[in-house]
């Protein structure tokens, strides 16, 4: 039996802040589904099943919170899964919840990823104690900071790179009535001249810590054509995991991050992924990560993600946008994040994404990445239904 | 959608487990794991790269750390990369996430596996933390007491007492005998009331352990094992999550999930259930329609009486019910797995064997 197609009918999120102080964890994933709800014109008794998504526990203080969450989820008498890939994990679970409808198990699935980090201090819920790991490190830009390094020395590219990134995304997020920041006064100099955290990445190259949740609406053809308007649909998906650590590892380029776009683009028939997808979504947590993934998935040949950058195409108006949101740059509740590139790539190709809409964009590709640079998710989605 | 009866091309081709202990301070839960991984590697000959999709469950509050699941991944031998997943749920809802992905036809194999450590910190406090953040978890109430309501609201009921109890723990323990991995193999007396009224016989050992599963699809299942435990249906449904709102005597989510599962269809010979508590059995069995006097043999293994390594114990259910299929000492089975405060989660799968 081949795989049911995969459609995106509605798309939630809420505000994302700092602190939301006005609402539980469970007001706050409820105020996200339902708006995927009311943008898909459903009912909760329209949902046959539940995949959440969150990072690690720690962040909220609360075990198996999906325990706690099952009746804001309206997942009462339902199924619920509770899926966690590290920083990945909003797009696995969109890819979860995906395959419970491509097998046909169910028809229409709501999936949702979140986290309110206003009720701990990621950094340090990334740095894990003694004897986990030697005290070396100071959150995830700790980590990713040398890898950051190894990529400006093996390409040569100039150090202005990263702020031109962090400038697009947050001139980006000034169209996103959802992103968390809107820095409405920002120029190239505030971020060259912003305080240095992890040489190179300075402050305003660094990701939020955001509350936020994102839900999506997931259905069958029969499904998408009760849609009230336009579907995203999958023509692609696959997630790919790699050790943290071993001899030999490309921490710059990944394998497992290439290997998981190559799956997508056979299963979505692309072949030049520059020319053929119209609008990325891709997880940039740091600045320099956008020329990094460019390389990573096949939009740049080797050494050369940068010039992309620095020429302008990955603008909103360039010839490959690359975040239209603002990426994770601007806003970032983690286990979220992935989610939120998943659906803002599926809001592109509905027409649906307001003032940061790509003109005329019809495939987008979505993409988070966790752990050690080890996790990997993708989608692509596209506005027409798949051919196969 | 598909009917219960759609689902017959997935068996479970094979299963390992850790032998359980009340602790493992050697061992980390990687070298916890490998030896599981291994073992089901050997069973079915497929290494690492030939396997199509891994999905696995753990849970960061018993490990003390984020991420802990990362770790973990060392021991399968991700490299080259491979296509992988992971639920911070029991192991038997990664199984569950792995039948799906099979099911869609991208994959014909997978790897699940499970582990947990509960020994470096006290596993009844720490679920506390799974509870209501704002308005019970607070107070602190632990696992032992949340189940000792359960017990005393089948008390009250006349579902049960605790003499009735107290035998579902000796046949447990002494079913345990036969299986070398227990951790509690042997009757024991009752003991003392931990919380009334449970006494520590009715309540489940605390330790460490893994397991791991390997599922195969079609005509590959039948190269990797010479009697696959094919599974017919399986579902899962959650019930709400404040026990003021629910009847604890009775498991609608389990009837629901077992019915979904085409349990019901036809009678069963063995049912592996996740019941840490003697108590929690007379909830499954009414849901379940298992009378005390059915010749269904409950928990031939002993069950989580016997062993209990928290996020293992659904999976180890489900491999327990699908090695005696391959053994051929079982038919058709039902497997059970829990999560959540009495009994809130509940999983059942239907496994068979070919006709003979």
């Amino acid at each position: 039996m081949s795989r049911e197609p995969v459609a995106v009918t509605g798309i939630g999120q809420t505000k994302h802040v700092s602190a939301r102080r006005d609402v539980s964890l469970a007001g706050l994933v409820r105020e996200a589904a339902s708006r995927a709800l009311d943008d898909a014109e459903l009912t909760w008794a329209d949902i046959d099943a539940v995949v959440i998504g969150k990072a690690p526990d720690f962040f909220e203080g609360v075990m198996m919170p999906e325990l706690y969450l099952a009746d804001a989820l309206g997942a009462v008498g339902k199924p619920l899964l509770r899926v966690h890939t590290a920083g990945s994990v909003g797009g696995s679970t969109a890819l979860v919840a995906a395959n419970l409808v491509a097998a046909r198990v169910h028809s229409t699935v709501l999936t949702l990823a979140f986290e309110k980090q206003s009720e701990s201090n990621a950094m340090w819920g990334l740095s894990l104690p003694i004897p986990f790991q030697q005290p070396l490190l100071a959150g995830a830009g700790g980590f990713f900071a040398p890898h950051i390094r190894a990529y400006m020395r093996r390409t040569g590219a100039p150090d202005t790179i990263g702020s031109l990134v962090a400038y697009k995304d947050r001139r980006n997020a000034l169209k996103n009535p959802y992103a968390h920041l809107h820095e409405k006064d920002i120029t190239l100099e505030k971020v060259q001249a912003s305080p240095m955290l992890w040489d190179p990445v300075r402050y305003s190259e660094t990701c939020p810590s955001s509350d936020g949740a994102c839900a999506m609406i997931l259905t069958d053809r029969a499904g998408a054509t009760r849609s009230p308007r336009p579907p995203a649909w999958m023509h692609g998906g696959a997630m790919r995991s790699e050790p943290t650590l071993f001899a030999g590892k490309d921490f710059v380029s990944p394998q497992a991050g290439k290997d998981c776009a190559a799956d997508v683009y056979r299963q979505a028939g692309i072949t030049d992924p520059r020319r053929q997808i119209d609008a990325v979504e891709m997880y940039v947590p740091f600045s320099w990560y956008e020329p990094m993934w460019l390389e990573n998935l096949g939009f740049a040949a080797e050494g050369e993600g940068w010039k992309l950058t620095e020429s302008g195409v990955t603008e909103l108006d360039g010839d490959l946008p690359v975040n239209p949101s603002g990426g994770v740059l601007s806003t970032n509740p983690i286990g979220a994040s992935g989610m939120i590139r998943f659906a803002e790539a599926a809001l592109q190709v509905r027409g649906q994404a307001g003032a940061h809409q790509v003109r005329g964009a019809r495939t987008a590709l979505g993409h988070a990445y966790g752990g050690g640079a080890q996790f990997f998710s993708m989608w692509l989605v596209g506005a027409e239904p798949p051919t196969t | 959608m598909r009917s219960p009866g759609d689902f017959t091309d997935v068996a479970v081709v094979a299963f390992a487990q850790s032998d359980h202990q009340r602790t493992t301070d050697e061992l980390s839960e990687v070298e916890m794991l490998m030896p599981v991984l291994h073992d089901v590697q050997r069973q079915t000959g497929l290494k690492a790269g030939d396997i199509g999709f891994t999905c696995s469950g753990s849970s960061d509050y018993l490990a003390g750390r984020a991420f802990s699941f990362t770790m973990a991944l060392d021991g399968v031998g991700a490299w080259p990369p491979i296509s992988e997943s992971h639920v911070e749920m029991d192991g038997a809802w990664a199984l569950y996430e792995a039948w799906v992905k099979i099911l869609t036809g991208e994959v014909d194999t997978a790897l699940v596996y499970a582990y947990g450590k509960s020994s470096p910190g006290s596993v009844r406090d720490v679920l506390t933390r799974q509870l209501d953040p704002y308005y019970v978890a607070p107070l602190w109430p632990d696992a032992v007491a949340l189940a000792a309501l359960q017990a005393q609201a089948l008390i009250d009921a006349g579902d049960t007492d605790e003499r009735a109890l107290a035998r579902v723990a000796t046949r447990s323990r002494t079913a345990a005998e036969s299986n070398p991995h227990a951790q509690l193999p042997g009757a024991r007396p009752q003991g003392d009331y931990l919380v009334r009224p449970l006494r520590k016989g009715d309540c489940p050992p605390v330790g460490d352990g893994a397991a791991a599963v390997i599922l195969a699809a079609g005509d590959r299942a039948r190269e990797l094992r010479e009697r696959p435990a094919w599974i017919r249906g399986m579902d899962h449904r959650i019930e709400a999550h404040s026990l003021g709102v629910r009847d604890l005597t009775d498991s609608p989510s389990t009837r629901l999930a077992a019915e979904r599962a085409g349990a019901f269809e036809r009678p069963v010979d063995t049912a592996e259930l996740h019941a840490p508590f003697t108590s929690q059995e007379v909830v499954l069995r009414k849901a379940l329609r298992l009378d005390s006097d059915s010749t269904v043999d409950v928990n031939p293994s002993g069950g989580a009486l016997a062993a209990n390594p928290v996020m293992a114990t659904g999976l180890i259910r489900i491999g327990e019910a699908a090695a005696r299929i391959h053994r051929g000492t079982s038919e058709r089975a039902l497997a059970h797995a829990t999560s959540g405060p009495c009994l809130q989660q509940n999983l059942v799968a239907v496994l068979e064997g070919d006709q003979r």
